[in-house]
């Protein structure tokens, strides 16, 4: 259902909201970017919507909200193994839809792939409700419409920043608060962009062969990358953690198991007792994430992994280019080809 | 919804020492378990980590485990009465409808036997459901050797060629890579000859290869891997190599699907 807010209605919306729910968004986070002396954009509790980025892409994607990068899983008392609890507060979410297309491939991880549910994230992921912020302009780097992610429609509410008002498309009845009830419904169609910059052609997947694996390609990412990890922090589909435990006082006997972000570019990604690594070159690494994003995923679940928010792209401090990297692998699957 | 992460506390009723770095821990656990598959094993508040499981007898599982770094070193102070934590099983371990009725050759290197153990057992014991039945093991020295005297028993049993990488003083047994026994086992039929083959990465690549250039056919070997594991139930990434995640499709793989994994 479609509403117009006035500019000087917007932030009653929003503290409506925020008697029920935690609102998290885009924000600026002063001097932490990928280049010293820059604003790193990324998600934070607001309390207006003046606090919100929109004119940049955020640096990081909204899955730490609900993901977060370091999570307690269990505490020990002696032998005692205590489960944690979490703020029972529901959420709500400002994405845009590449990322809402994103939040589908961590789901499908963590909630379907092997038997088993993963309850940490189940638990914090059902209490999250998305309003998806429009977005036909995009940015330099975005490759959505490649990726086929520019289109999102399962959202709970949409949202239109205009100049001095705010359109909402409302489907959860729950994100429809007092100031929206009574009020004359407004024609309101969520817009999509068409045509990004950059464009990407992933190889089709009978064309990713053993060839490509060995291929020369991944030796400038060798030379290139610096294994610095920042690309899968930034990533909105990156899913990987690794388990911790640590000892937080040893008197009482007190420890915690948790589980902290885990990065393939990062030394240690695949360390073996006996010394034993694979992929010990960062072409390498290379190599497996993009294989990951572009081709194994989809041949596993049935479509790509990557959709193309150009996040990588943007935080990268070699400049390294995702895009760039998965067109350069498509000219040489159809070389290879031929 | 269970959590799938909950480790539960299991008595440690035994410890038995194999070398000076490799102790067999027997556990109270009963409860459904195949040869080949792991546990999760943790000690709160100091690590968790992938152990296979070496035997089972319904009562008890036993793992056998390699001192190698934060955890296993804490096990290793650990007496019977202390509790274990575990979560599990995991992985699909070895299938005994893939090797019923066949000639079977089973070939492991180093600690790569605790994963095989269980499966070699059962056919020592059921000699009637192969057709027949090799050993070829391989171990850097005689002080490595793992389950001494259940390959004692073996040697009563079945052909068990045991190797040690180079030549020591007292030893008068087999020395050299296992790979460079391959021909003393019996290839009179190598074409409907089945192999298992668990070792360290190198020793299972080049295994593999002697194998096939002896004339055994891909579909007929049988691999176990081991990857780096954080969760063993498909989440965390780290065993992930192209499609496959090796703690749920493996972490035994025919040869014909391991040839393809590119890590
Ligand atoms: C399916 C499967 C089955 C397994 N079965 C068995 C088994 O039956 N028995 C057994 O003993 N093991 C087995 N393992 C291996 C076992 O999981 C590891 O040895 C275990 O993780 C060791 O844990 P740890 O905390 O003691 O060692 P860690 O402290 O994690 O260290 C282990 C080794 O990793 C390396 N390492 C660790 N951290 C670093 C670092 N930061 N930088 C560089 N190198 C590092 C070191 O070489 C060290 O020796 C199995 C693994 C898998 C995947
Ligand atoms: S791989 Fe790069 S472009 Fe693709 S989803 Fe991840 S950060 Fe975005
Ligand atoms: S590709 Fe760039 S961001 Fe990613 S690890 Fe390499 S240097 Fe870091
Ligand atoms: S061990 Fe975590 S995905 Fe396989």
């Amino acid at each position: 259902m479609g509403f117009r807010l006035a500019e000087n209605e917007k932030d009653r919306y929003l503290s409506e909201l925020l008697q029920s729910y935690h609102v998290f968004a885009p924000v600026a986070k002063a001097g932490k970017g990928a280049f010293s002396d820059t604003d790193v954009v990324g998600y934070g509790e607001i309390e207006s919507f003046g606090d919100i980025v929109l004119d940049r892409k955020s640096h990081f994607s909204p899955k730490e909200v609900f993901y977060p990068v370091r999570e307690t899983l269990f505490q020990f008392l002696k032998d005692e193994v205590l489960e944690t609890t979490i703020d029972e507060k529901p959420l709500v979410v400002l994405v845009r839809p590449c990322d809402l297309n994103g939040v589908r491939r961590l789901d499908t991880i963590f909630l379907k792939n092997g038997q088993e549910v993963d309850t940490y994230y189940e638990r914090r992921r059902k209490k999250v409700k998305f309003l998806m912020v429009e977005c036909t302009e995009g940015f330099d780097t975005c490759f959505c419409v490649s990726m086929g992610s520019n289109v999102a429609t399962d959202y709970d509410g949409a949202l239109r920043f205009e100049e001095g008002s705010l359109l909402l498309d409302i489907k959860d009845p729950a994100l429809a608060t007092e100031i929206l009830r009574d009020r004359p419904e407004a024609d309101f169609q969520v817009e999509y962009i068409r045509e990004n910059k950059v464009k990407v052609d992933a190889p089709p997947l009978e064309a990713v062969t053993k060839d490509l694996f060995d291929h020369d390609l991944w030796t400038e990412y060798t030379s290139r990358c610096i294994a610095c990890g920042r690309c899968n922090t930034s990533c909105i589909t990156c899913s990987c953690f690794t388990m911790q435990d640590v000892q937080v006082n040893d008197e009482k006997n007190l420890g915690e198991r948790r589980r902290v972000w885990a990065s393939c570019h990062i030394d240690g990604y695949s360390d073996m007792a006996g010394g034993h690594n694979f992929r010990k070159k960062h072409g390498e690494k290379m190599r497996f994430k993009t294989m990951h994003k572009v081709n194994d995923y989809h041949r596993r679940f049935g479509e790509h992994m990557c959709v193309g928010c150009g996040r990588c792209d943007d935080v990268c401090p070699e400049y390294i280019s995702f895009s760039k990297c998965i067109n350069k692998l498509n000219q040489i699957a159809k070389e290879v080809a031929q | 919804m269970t959590n799938p992460y909950l480790p539960k506390p299991y008595e440690l009723v035994g410890i038995r020492k194999e070398t000076a770095i490799d102790y067999t821990y027997t556990i109270d656990y009963q409860g459904p378990v195949t040869g080949g598959q792991f546990m999760e094993v943790s000690i709160p508040g100091v690590g968790e980590a992938p152990i296979s499981i070496s035997d089972f007898d319904g009562s008890t599982i036993d793992m056998t485990i390699r001192k190698v770094g934060r955890l296993t070193d804490k096990i290793f102070e650990m007496e019977p009465g202390d509790s274990l934590f575990l979560r599990g099983p995991y992985g699909n371990g070895f299938q005994l409808d893939n090797f019923k009725g066949r000639d079977l050759v089973v070939i492991a290197g180093g600690t790569g036997l605790a994963p095989v153990k269980k499966t070699i057992q059962h056919y020592m014991e059921n000699l009637d459901q192969v057709k027949s039945l090799e050993v070829l093991l391989g171990f850097k020295s005689p002080s490595d050797i793992l389950f001494t005297d259940d390959i004692l028993r073996w040697e009563e049993k079945a052909k068990v060629i045991l190797s040690v990488d180079n030549p020591v003083e007292g030893w008068d047994g087999h020395t050299g890579l296992v790979t460079t026994h391959v021909t003393k086992l019996d290839l009179s039929n190598v074409k409907e000859k089945t192999a298992i083959v668990v070792g360290p990465p190198i020793m299972m690549k080049f295994m593999t290869l002697e194998l096939l250039k002896n004339g055994f056919l891909e579909e007929n070997i049988w691999v176990s891997f081991e990857r780096k594991m954080s969760c063993g139930i498909g989440k965390c990434g780290h065993c992930k190599i192209d499609e496959t995640y090796v703690c749920l499709e493996g972490p035994v793989f025919n040869y014909t699907k391991a040839k393809n994994l590119l890590d």
